[in-house]
């Protein structure tokens, strides 16, 4: 039976793991190759990595980067931010990674989702989106770390990028996000229950509890969170002994 | 030395550390006499089936690896590069494959969400060296929208459920499948790449 994944996520600015809170004032966490290896040793299941810079300076540094994470675990990862084009997205896998993130890119142009998924195939390609409440049970799409309100229904634009070919799609709630009381249950589950292509839940993990609910109230395939694990608040292996335990089937 | 088939874009980099890590010795490679002059060849997944047998058909290497697999040198397909080792895909039309495996791949159950993305477990079926020192019900890394629907019995070492029954090992003689991605696949991918590279 297929597993349900738990994905730890490393915000990587000018070569180490940061970690914001909602989308703000960065904290300095570790050497991401180390924290990969100690992941993948844990039993993380897949790995996110996102670029925050991006900017064209610290790009061959990222890569580098992607490269040294890709030598040291036998696991797949994700790498995304700042990724806009389709020799950006040869570049990435070029450079070890398993499957690329598009999120701003993909709202200014949607065809780059359609390209580059008939270029490398949709399994590689990941529509992440930022999704804030803006009415009761209506989610709208934000771009630029949060800053950016594109009018885009969050359910509507998942759809949408389902059709153009992406993969998968994670979801993240700029409400709950940094703030340890829960995933966006309703969020998630408005996806999960609209699209045919695996959910990944973002923001807002605390605890064991919450990763449960969001893999079984939301419908989400995967959980993904960051601080949490960088602090060791939760211990993977200890996680995985909780969801099996609420009978959640998950790789141990 | 194992030939890794080149045939376009796509993550070949952690299939080589993987194989650097199970201790076996490989180059990315389309250089039809770097190919004959190999142990074993390897033929990974990338992209679209119909471009896929486009590209080896340019590069002149359908021919290359129907001679070296009835030569008998060990011959591993990976997801995509399994698939291309079979008849036929209805992958977006009706396409050859090599034809070294007689069987046909389709789209995987709609009932499902596609792509199959995750850990998803092995079960065992005919024996094989292959699964040498690892467990039924191992987990390994599977990503694919297409799997073989139609095979040789007798050639299905190992399926996964999903949406049914999906093939994820299948073996004749010196030719090998495999859906899932070993170098994706912790230290079970690591294993049945050991084990692999014990037959050349």
């Amino acid at each position: 039976m297929l597993a349900k994944r738990i994905i730890p996520c490393m915000d990587v600015d000018k070569g180490r793991v940061v970690k914001g809170r909602k989308f703000q004032n960065i904290r300095d966490v570790a050497n991401p190759v180390e924290l990969a290896k100690r992941y993948n040793e844990a039993g993380a299941d897949e790995l996110v990595f996102y670029d925050i810079t991006a900017s064209l300076e610290e790009r061959p540094i990222f890569l580098d980067i992607v490269e040294q994470v890709a030598a040291e675990i036998a696991i797949p990862f994700t790498v995304g931010g700042g990724i806009r084009s389709i020799e950006d997205i040869h570049q990435t896998l070029r450079a070890g990674a398993d499957k690329v993130s598009i999120n701003s890119a993909a709202v200014k142009n949607p065809e780059l989702i359609k390209e580059a998924a008939l270029k490398f195939g949709s399994q590689c390609i990941v529509l992440s989106i930022d999704a804030e409440q803006t009415e009761p049970l209506e989610w709208t799409i934000f771009t630029r770390g949060g800053r950016n309100n594109t009018g885009l229904d969050a359910i509507d634009w998942a759809k949408r990028g389902e059709r153009l070919g992406a993969g998968e799609i994670v979801v993240n709630a700029i409400d709950t996000d940094g703030d340890k009381n829960g995933y966006n249950l309703e969020l998630t589950k408005a996806v999960a229950d609209n699209v045919n292509i695996p959910v990944v839940a973002s923001g807002g993990a605390g605890s064991d509890l919450h990763i449960a609910e969001v893999l079984t109230k939301a419908n989400a395939d995967a959980a993904l969170a960051a601080s949490v694990f960088h602090y060791s608040n939760i211990e993977i292996p200890e996680l995985k002994n909780y969801l099996d335990q609420n009978g959640i089937t998950v790789r141990r | 030395m194992i030939a890794i088939i080149d045939y376009g874009a796509g993550n070949i980099k952690s299939l080589q550390f993987a194989l650097t890590k199970a201790g076996l010795e490989s180059q990315l490679t389309n250089n039809q006499d770097t190919i004959r002059q190999s142990d074993g060849i390897i033929l990974p997944g990338v992209g679209a089936f119909h471009d896929a047998m486009t590209a080896l058909h340019a590069l002149g290497l359908t021919s290359i690896l129907q001679e070296e697999a009835a030569d008998g040198k060990p011959i591993l397909g990976i997801c995509l590069g399994m698939q291309l080792l079979y008849d036929t895909s209805y992958e977006d039309g009706k396409w050859d494959g090599l034809r070294l495996l007689h069987g046909e791949a389709g789209r995987i159950n709609d009932a499902v969400k596609v792509p199959h993305m995750g850990w998803n477990t092995l079960t065992y079926h005919n024996r094989s060296l292959l699964l040498k020192g690892i467990p039924e019900n191992s987990y390994v890394y599977f990503v694919h929208s297409y799997a073989i629907k139609s095979y040789n019995p007798y050639e299905l070492i190992s399926s996964t459920d999903y949406g049914g029954k999906v093939p994820a090992i299948v073996q004749k003689d010196n030719l090998i499948g495999m859906q899932f991605h070993p170098e994706k696949s912790g230290g079970t991918g690591l294993q049945l790449l050991q084990n692999f590279g014990a037959m050349l």
